[in-house]
């Protein structure tokens, strides 16, 4: 684990609770996410760990009903501080979902270069850079250079997933959440996401929602273990599925439980 | 095993089959019998001076609805001018913003609006518009088949917003893009078609109806010259002429509605090729 240590700190989360009414989501959760890894979030379902995910680019204020305590410094600043807009932060921290949702009036090089687009970038040269280089990014190119101008919907599953992939990454984000990226892909796209993830990190952060606890093991170099909006085990991925510290974790990765 | 009852339940099903059926025919037989005494008394009348013309004066035969079938587009592009912007955003207030509550008390003031007999929609405008300005208008014929389609429009773009998945908002979001931006560029673009299949059927709607248009636009059997003149509506001239004791007149009110009906018709036609292609397109 000594290559970690030359890492910086991407995000600081300190005391994280987070309420959605009066049902207790994430409980105190403090812990640091290294830069330039892959950070693995598992638990079993509605232990709160989509909540955490989502509080780090403050999608969870979509729900009205939600409020969160504690702290959550991205490279050093507070993102919830006051005059912080929630867009700003989603543009530092890019985010891809479950079910894959590349917008169905755009084609592909427009879904790419959409989050641009819409935040004011007119300049062509600059699109179609972009275009190139996040597709080349999420390993998707090669498949697409031809019918760019295809409706995204066209294209497979596992494709959609990485196009998406690419639109997250076309606004250049410091930190890439990922919510169970391939749990809707057969095995062999799962495969291709889990290589681009492995990727990706060379310049990424990524904190990534998994149900699939070997995927947490081959793509992650952190795991964090969430139980009940509890942080139960936090440490290198190595650690927490060899010879975790905790006997819960230890139930749940050998799958006696969850 | 055959249930001893197995000989009533057949009939019971045969008969439920044949009473839907009939029910089925009973709902398109009246369009069939409408569309086939229109054509049969109308068609003939049909001519190059029936679109051409201006009614002739009374008792002289010949002349045309020219002036109706323009007075009709006017009104109908009068009321979208009014009834589409107020009815789109109002049906994107509903649906992309808004609490509960109030949400609750708009949609059934839009119902209960949908539900007004549309006379009272002209008596309404006479009120605000005709009685100010000091004579019936094309300008108030305009208004009120405009307010009749607030509510129409609105609900309908409501439903078609609600059918845009929440997932294409989310992801427009989770890249940074402000909340107006979302709705207008990627969630009312996902619904655009539906959306204009709302306006384009409640523009049908507002075409035929001729009571609110008897207080506000009134009719003319010339051309008006300008939006604060009465003008000539289709729906108001085939009412005039049916009602009327002459002969040619009659004729003419045929033909109108044939045309009227062909127009809804073309219209429907319109929506029906778009919504296919939605359904194509998945969304």
């Amino acid at each position: 684990m000594a290559e970690f240590q030359n890492h910086s700190v991407a995000l600081t989360v300190k005391n994280l609770s987070v309420y959605f009414g009066k049902n207790h989501a994430v409980k105190n959760v403090s812990l640091d996410i290294t830069a330039r890894a892959v950070t693995a979030i598992i638990g079993p379902s509605g232990c709160g760990k989509s909540t955490f995910l989502r509080s780090i680019n403050r999608m969870h204020e979509l729900n009205p009903d939600a409020r969160m305590e504690g702290e959550i410094k991205l490279f050093g600043k507070d993102i919830y501080s006051r005059g912080i807009e929630p867009v700003v932060v989603r543009r530092r921290v890019g985010m891809v979902f479950q079910k894959s949702n590349p917008f169905p009036t755009m084609t592909i090089a427009e879904n790419v270069t959409v989050g641009l687009r819409l935040n004011g970038v007119r300049d062509k040269k600059i699109l179609a850079e972009r275009t190139e280089k996040s597709l080349q990014m999420s390993a998707l190119w090669d498949e697409v250079k031809d019918r760019l101008n295809a409706p995204a919907v066209s294209l497979s599953g596992g494709q959609q997933q990485r196009l998406c992939i690419a639109r997250a990454l076309a606004v250049q984000p410091e930190i890439l959440l990922m919510d169970e990226p391939a749990s809707a892909l057969d095995p062999l796209a799962t495969a291709k996401i889990e290589e681009l993830i492995l990727q990706l990190k060379e310049n990424y952060t990524i904190v990534i929602v998994t149900h699939n606890m070997q995927q947490a093991a081959r793509a992650s170099d952190f795991t964090a273990f969430f139980y009940m909006g509890e942080l139960v085990e936090f440490g290198p991925t190595t650690k927490i599925f060899t010879n975790p510290a905790q006997k819960r974790t230890e139930d749940y990765v050998t799958g006696r439980f969850g | 095993m055959t249930a001893p009852n197995h000989k009533w339940r057949q009939f019971k099903d045969v008969l439920m089959q044949i009473i839907t059926f009939i029910c089925a025919v009973l709902v398109i037989a009246p369009l069939v019998l409408v569309f086939y005494h229109l054509v049969k008394l109308g068609f003939g009348s049909l001519n190059l001076d029936f679109f051409t013309h201006v009614p002739k004066a009374l008792g002289e035969k010949g002349g045309g609805m020219a002036n109706a079938i323009v007075g009709t587009f006017i009104l109908i592009g009068e009321a979208a001018i009014v009834g589409v912007p107020i009815g789109v955003l109002g049906g994107i207030y509903l649906s992309e913003y808004g609490g509960s509550k109030m949400n609750w008390g708009i949609r059934f003031a839009a119902d209960i609006l949908n539900g007004v007999p549309s006379i009272t929609w002209g008596v309404v405008v006479y009120g605000l518009m005709v009685i100010p300005m000091h004579g019936s208008s094309a300008l108030a014929g305009g208004v009120v088949l405009g307010m009749m389609m607030i509510p129409l429009v609105m609900r309908t773009s409501e439903e078609v917003l609600q059918l845009v998945p929440p997932g294409y908002r989310e992801a427009s979001l989770a890249l940074g893009i402000s909340k107006w931006r979302t709705i207008l560029q990627i969630v009312v673009r996902t619904a655009l078609k539906g959306i204009i299949t709302g306006v384009l059927l409640a523009l049908a709607r507002v075409a035929g109806e001729t009571a609110p248009l008897l207080f506000t636009a009134f009719g003319n059997l010339g051309w008006a010259h300008s939006l604060k003149e009465p003008i000539a509506a289709m729906p108001l001239l085939i009412y005039n002429y049916a009602t009327s004791p002459y002969e040619d007149w009659h004729r003419q009110a045929w033909a109108g509605a044939l045309v009227l009906l062909l127009l809804v018709l073309f219209v429907n036609i319109v929506v029906r090729v778009m919504t296919r292609d939605r359904f194509k397109n998945k969304i």
